[in-house]
């Protein structure tokens, strides 16, 4: 553990990681037939280098924030939480349900509500999962993934047989009532005078939710007593037990942090983006989320670098499927090779940085 | 009451649909056993399904599709070995990582390849597993008129293609290999506990290599088999989750050959119900009896619990009894006789319920192989 100084640990085996990665992902560009230095360029031109782009961008990237910092919060008690995709859709239902029930006379008042309305079903979602870890001994990487199909048909029960408007086609929610929408980037943008930054976009004020929720989970996991107790649990089970932890109730509050922060992440695409609940719309943010915590290191400030990677990277990858003939999936092959290099292989990345420094040390002495 | 032929063609769908389940299910069944957990089984079913349609596409010779489909399945399972038995790696991240590479590269080669939005063409009948017809079996448009035995022979048991028949074949052998020869007894120990399989003197790594190339073997065939037999082309995600379902199955077996084959069957006929009939009609007041009764279960299971049992499990009882109670109100009006229709997704979550019922321990536990998920460090 102490053969490589600490910033090599943190900064450069993800790097070397990432360029592994994209390394790979270039090969695979030149096979289909494409240059991977015009993709680049077409990907960076298309996110960073237009307002509109950088709208599209940190709106994904509140999505991958939310559940990178779910997927971190489980990983530090040790936990997997592959149930991020099911957690996040019955936080939909609980935005749903809380912004088309009650009627909120401001958006400052219904983001708060449906934050709340998210978490707790996400908690909820999460919670039978951590009971059945805790209480049963059921291996909670199976009961999650479980727990993402059931949610899926309850999701769907809700939007066929509940929700969906009476003459309707599509199975979706009514959409919310307008005092219950989130102002974009673009309506904060014009507010300082700057009409035509981040048109039509879907990036908006949850982003700062996000970030308050990083601050959060920092505090947590290192400031608190709490945070204390799961890294305890986390790094190993019987000597938090001796010291005191109370495996039980460190498994069921560590899953129910991770639940609710799934869940937060519908209030960016529901009730920021598309204003109402529909089918899929967590696209997958909820197992990008596990390359997120892997890439970041379970550390918020990794997560939150990292899930402006992959925000960019789908942002790229929509700028890619448009004007050449890579397809978007090319985004879950990097996404793969990303959790490939960074979690399974990752003896691989570090063996030989390890022999390098190795014979550092040896020629110092 | 749906009448013989009704029941016999869904039993007959049933069978096609536990398939490549069942095949799936045993592979992860070889992989589990020896100590390595396999969530990618998805994605090396996915990635079989691929490879074997482009290549029937291309050559036109299904037999040489399904080659290629279980040597892509078994680089896959090669790469999960490399990343959770060599490099020690974490085995649930190595397989998340695979069901992601085969989900990107089969689109993105896909479309490379054909050019028809991540498909591959339909395949023509040389690049298909016909069904086989017994001898005696009649067709389809005498089916009417024979006897029930005729019904039964020719729709069940008649007409399925041949990788139908291998997967049922696989059953009594996996059973044979791992209960009845030397080396399944040395595979059964690696996954339990591998530092005695070590000690006298067999190689750890080699029996768990074995073990995930005869899982992508495996993987391999059913993937074949849902894109040239089932379906007669390869369409994106075709695989549906199925990897994850056989998991569930597997589960729900116990780890145990004869067990995969009954909950893969059961798990098929879940499928074929949701297919074949659009509204499922359940007498209302039984059911909702059904549900309290599993509420007041909880309740009195959790009656000298602790506080968590109590909140948890009262919380789900509570749940329960709230949809029984809606189910009554919706037919106070209409009578004793009532139905109530069951929404399709229902069934569909059907098994991912069970399987949690199952793993909750509730009604029969299940206890994994106790080295599984965990790589082995030889003793210095």
């Amino acid at each position: 553990m102490d053969i490589m100084p600490r910033w090599v640990d943190i900064i450069i085996v993800p790097l070397l990681s990432l360029f592994l990665a994209a390394f790979l992902s270039a090969l695979l560009i030149i096979a289909i037939g494409e240059s991977p230095i015009a993709a680049l360029n077409l990907m960076i031109e298309g996110t960073l280098l237009r307002s509109a782009g950088w709208g599209y961008m940190l709106y994904y990237t509140t999505n991958f924030i939310f559940t990178g910092l779910a997927v971190s919060v489980a990983f530090h008690a040790a936990l997997f939480n592959i149930g991020g995709e099911g957690q996040a859709m019955i936080g939909g239902l609980g935005v749903a349900l809380v912004c088309l029930f009650i009627p909120w006379p401001h958006w400052t008042l219904a983001i708060v509500g449906a934050s709340v309305g998210a978490a707790l079903f996400g908690m909820i979602w999460a919670g039978l999962p951590a009971y059945l870890q805790a209480k049963r001994g059921s291996h909670i990487v199976i009961t999650t993934i479980m727990f993402n199909f059931i949610a899926a048909g309850v999701l769907n029960f809700f939007l066929v047989d509940v929700l969906k408007p009476k003459g309707s086609m599509d199975p979706a929610s009514a959409n919310f009532p307008s005092t219950t929408h989130l102002p974009t980037f673009q309506d904060l943008a014009s507010l300082f005078g700057f009409e035509k930054a981040f048109r039509s976009a879907p990036a908006n004020v949850s982003f700062f939710i996000a970030l308050l929720a990083c601050v959060a989970v920092w505090y947590l996991i290192w400031r608190s007593p709490l945070g204390y107790e799961i890294r305890a649990l986390g790094k190993s089970g019987p000597a938090a037990r001796y010291a005191g932890v109370r495996p039980v109730k460190i498994i069921m509050i560590a899953m129910m942090i991770s639940g609710a922060l799934c869940g937060m992440m519908a209030i960016n695409t529901t009730q920021g983006e598309s204003e109402r609940l529909i089918l899929n719309f967590t696209e997958g943010a909820g197992f990008i989320g596990i390359a997120v915590a892997l890439m970041g290191r379970s550390h918020p400030l990794g997560v939150l670098l990292a899930a402006l990677l992959f925000g960019f990277l789908y942002q790229g990858g929509a700028e890619l499927a448009l004007w050449t003939k890579i397809p978007r999936e090319l985004i879950v092959v990097i996404q793969a090779l990303v959790i490939l290099f960074t979690g399974a292989l990752s003896l691989m990345v570090r063996a030989p940085l390890e022999r390098f420094f190795m014979s550092l040390q040896k020629a110092k002495e | 009451m749906i009448d013989f032929l009704t029941l016999l063609q869904v039993l007959d769908s049933s069978l096609r649909l536990a398939t490549p389940l069942l095949l799936v299910c045993l592979a992860g069944l070889f992989s589990e056993r020896a100590g390595i957990f396999d969530i990618g089984l998805e994605g090396k079913l996915l990635a079989a399904a691929f490879v074997s349609a482009a290549f029937a596409a291309i050559t036109g010779s299904v037999w040489l599709g399904l080659l290629a489909g279980i040597l892509a399945s078994i680089m896959l399972s090669l790469l999960h070995g490399l990343a959770s038995i060599t490099l020690r790696g974490d085995q649930i991240i190595s397989g998340v990582a695979i069901n992601f590479l085969a989900a990107g590269l089969t689109v993105v080669v896909a479309q490379d390849l054909f050019g028809q939005g991540g498909r591959t063409p339909p395949l023509k009948s040389g690049g298909r597993f016909e069904p086989i017809n017994f001898p005696g079996a009649t067709s389809s448009k005498g089916i009417n008129d024979a006897g029930p035995l005729m019904q039964l022979y020719s729709e069940l048991f008649s007409g399925h293609s041949l990788l139908v028949y291998v997967a049922l074949l696989t059953v009594p052998l996996s059973w044979f290999i791992l209960y009845k020869t030397r080396y399944g007894l040395r595979l059964r120990a690696v996954g339990e506990n591998p530092a005695a399989v070590d000690t006298a003197g067999i190689s750890v790594v080699g029996l768990r290599y074995s073990a995930v190339i005869i899982g992508g073997v495996l993987c391999g065939i059913a993937g074949a088999y849902i894109a040239t037999s089932l379906q007669a082309n390869f369409t994106k995600d075709m695989s549906a989750g199925r990897g994850f379902i056989a998991l569930a199955a597997l589960i729900f077996a116990k780890w145990r050959p004869w067990y995969a084959l009954s909950a893969c069957l059961l798990f098929g006929f879940f499928f074929a119900v949701d297919t074949r009939f659009q509204n499922i009609l359940l007498p209302a007041w039984s059911l909702s009896g059904f549900l309290i009764l599993i509420a007041l279960g909880l309740l009195s299971y959790v009656w000298r619990k602790d506080y968590l049992d109590k909140v948890v499990l009262g919380g789900l009882a509570l749940g329960i009894s709230t949809i029984a109670i809606m189910i009554v109100f919706s037919v106070w009006n209409t009578g004793a006789s009532s139905q109530i229709k069951i929404p399709v997704v229902f069934i569909q979550s059907l098994p991912y319920v069970l399987t949690v019922v199952v793993l909750a321990g509730f009604v029969g536990k299940a206890i994994p192989p106790r080295a599984g998920g965990q790589p082995y460090v030889k003793e210095r």
